[in-house]
């Protein structure tokens, strides 16, 4: 096999092949990315020349508004051509079903995918049966990673708080269901971060949180207290079986971001939000469009991160 | 050219900011080439006594040889704080060898705008065009193996100097 075998993402010369998890990813890497979407802020001229020929095709097996249109602006500013397709799964046979499509859209002399799926491991099934020189990006599948989701938090935080050496981050609400969670503690993990904390009750936590090296707490001041860095998780009602939760009321009062929680942070925290956000459910409009909010500028740094990841994967043999 | 000192930079600065200083304009737009390219810009442009703000440009995303040896590492933003149209242009590069960096800068330079005139400055030019391009500004006209870089540093001093390595295969 021609990739790596410790890490299937890379190819054997240890660069990005596909994107398929933010966990393992070597430091040099998510640096590299980080580095390179810088180039693509703020800039004068909108499109670059760089994919000019390549077909990429965003393939959605679970609805997503802003993730495509974003991975659809990136791949267009690279002036890569953009397939988009919403393709829906029947819940009988998928195994074949899935590789079938890929086989389709292999055929159809796809560069890249763009793969978003309800069924953790999708995008990695995907990645170990398309031809060698198509690369593969996650763009969310099911409980398990959103790796640019991630990489765009890293990006936004290190825009504001320029180094992750001395941060105390906090991750709060639904993180059993979250991929951006996952994704962010992996992160914040390579790239130095000295404390990360989740704030959930004990039912919306995966079992052995505590292995991924995180601190737990239950209550939102005890956990927001001093904390730099705060990232909002979508409450996940369509991912929810059972009655993990009373109801939403009661999330937020317990858990919802209110500008009287978010004063037990630093003065200067900022807020994440992955988005689309529930407003008055995990956190109130006060907060969500006040000063500590950074929610729209991750929108706008996740084109220039989409962007980055697909230069530098792209241009991988 | 082997066993001849290699150009010193600092010598040949000089020489272009004199072959320079009579051929711009205030109003002449200079703009550096990363990495080497910048700095000799860096060095030209209060010498030059210029009007309009350093530019500076990265290629990488218009480079021809992206197929072949993917994206550079450490791409930066180009940044020109002027506008483009109608300006008189001076691309500067530490050197001058293919052509094919020069020819993605202009490719890179239209998509800001129309530039009434573009310019080429170089401290050292290696010969071995791969394109139809050349220097109106140049320091000196060397020979080097095909299979050598000549590589622009600069010092914790800020001194330029030329070093030789092995040409990435």
């Amino acid at each position: 096999m021609w990739l790596n075998p410790s890490n299937p993402q890379l190819n054997k010369k240890g660069e990005l092949h596909h994107l398929l998890t933010l966990e393992g990813l070597p430091a040099e890497i998510l640096w590299q990315i980080l580095d390179t979407a810088k180039s693509f802020v703020g800039t004068k001229v909108k499109k670059v020349p760089l994919l000019r020929g390549k077909s990429v095709f965003n393939v959605f097996f679970e609805p997503s508004t802003r993730t495509r249109t974003t991975f659809e602006i990136a791949a267009k500013r690279l002036s890569a051509d953009v397939i988009n397709l919403n393709v829906t799964v029947s819940s009988q046979s998928k195994g074949e079903s899935l590789l079938d499509t890929v086989d389709n859209l292999s055929a159809m002399h796809a560069d890249m995918f763009v793969v978003r799926h309800g069924e953790s491991g999708a995008p990695h099934f995907i990645a170990r049966h398309v031809a060698p020189d198509i690369h593969v990006i996650n763009a969310g599948d099911g409980r398990h990673s959103h790796p640019t989701q991630g990489l765009l938090d890293m990006y936004t935080i290190r825009h504001y708080k320029k180094d992750f050496s001395s941060l105390r981050v906090a991750i709060v609400g639904d993180v059993l269901h979250s991929r951006v969670a996952r994704s962010q503690i992996h992160a914040f993990a390579t790239l130095g971060c000295p404390e990360i904390r989740v704030i959930a009750p004990k039912t919306l936590l995966p079992a052995q949180v505590e292995q991924l090296g995180v601190h737990v707490f239950h209550d939102m001041r005890q956990g927001l207290k001093d904390v730099d860095v705060v990232t909002m998780l979508r409450l996940q009602n369509e991912r929810m079986q059972g009655a993990l939760l009373p109801s939403a009321q009661e999330f937020y009062k317990y858990y919802g971001l209110t500008e009287d929680k978010l004063a037990a942070a630093k003065p200067d925290a900022i807020v994440l939000h992955p988005g689309p956000m529930n407003r008055g459910v995990e956190i109130d409009s006060s907060v969500a469009d006040g000063k500590q909010s950074v929610i729209l500028p991750q929108v706008t740094f996740g084109i220039a991160i989409r962007m980055a990841v697909m230069s530098i994967m792209a241009g991988n043999k | 050219m082997p066993g001849n000192p290699l150009p010193d930079a600092e010598q040949l600065l000089t020489a272009l900011i004199e072959q320079m200083r009579p051929a711009v304009g205030p109003a002449t737009g200079l703009i550096g080439i990363h990495t080497g390219g910048v700095w000799v810009a860096e060095r030209l442009h209060p010498a030059l006594k210029l009007q309009t703000a350093l530019a500076t440009l990265d290629v990488s995303y218009y480079r021809d040889d992206y197929e072949a040896r993917g994206l550079h590492r450490d791409v930066k933003r180009s940044e020109i704080p002027f506008e483009i149209e109608g300006r008189d242009i001076v691309l500067v590069d530490d050197v001058l060898f293919t052509g094919r960096t020069i020819r993605a800068a202009l490719n890179e330079l239209f998509d800001y705008g129309r530039p009434a005139r573009v310019r080429l400055a170089t401290l050292v030019d290696r010969g071995g065009r791969e394109l139809p391009i050349a220097a109106q500004f140049s320091g000196v006209r060397v020979e080097i193996d095909a299979g050598k870089s000549l590589d622009l540093t600069r010092g914790a001093d800020g001194r330029l100097a030329f070093v030789l390595a092995e040409r990435a295969a």
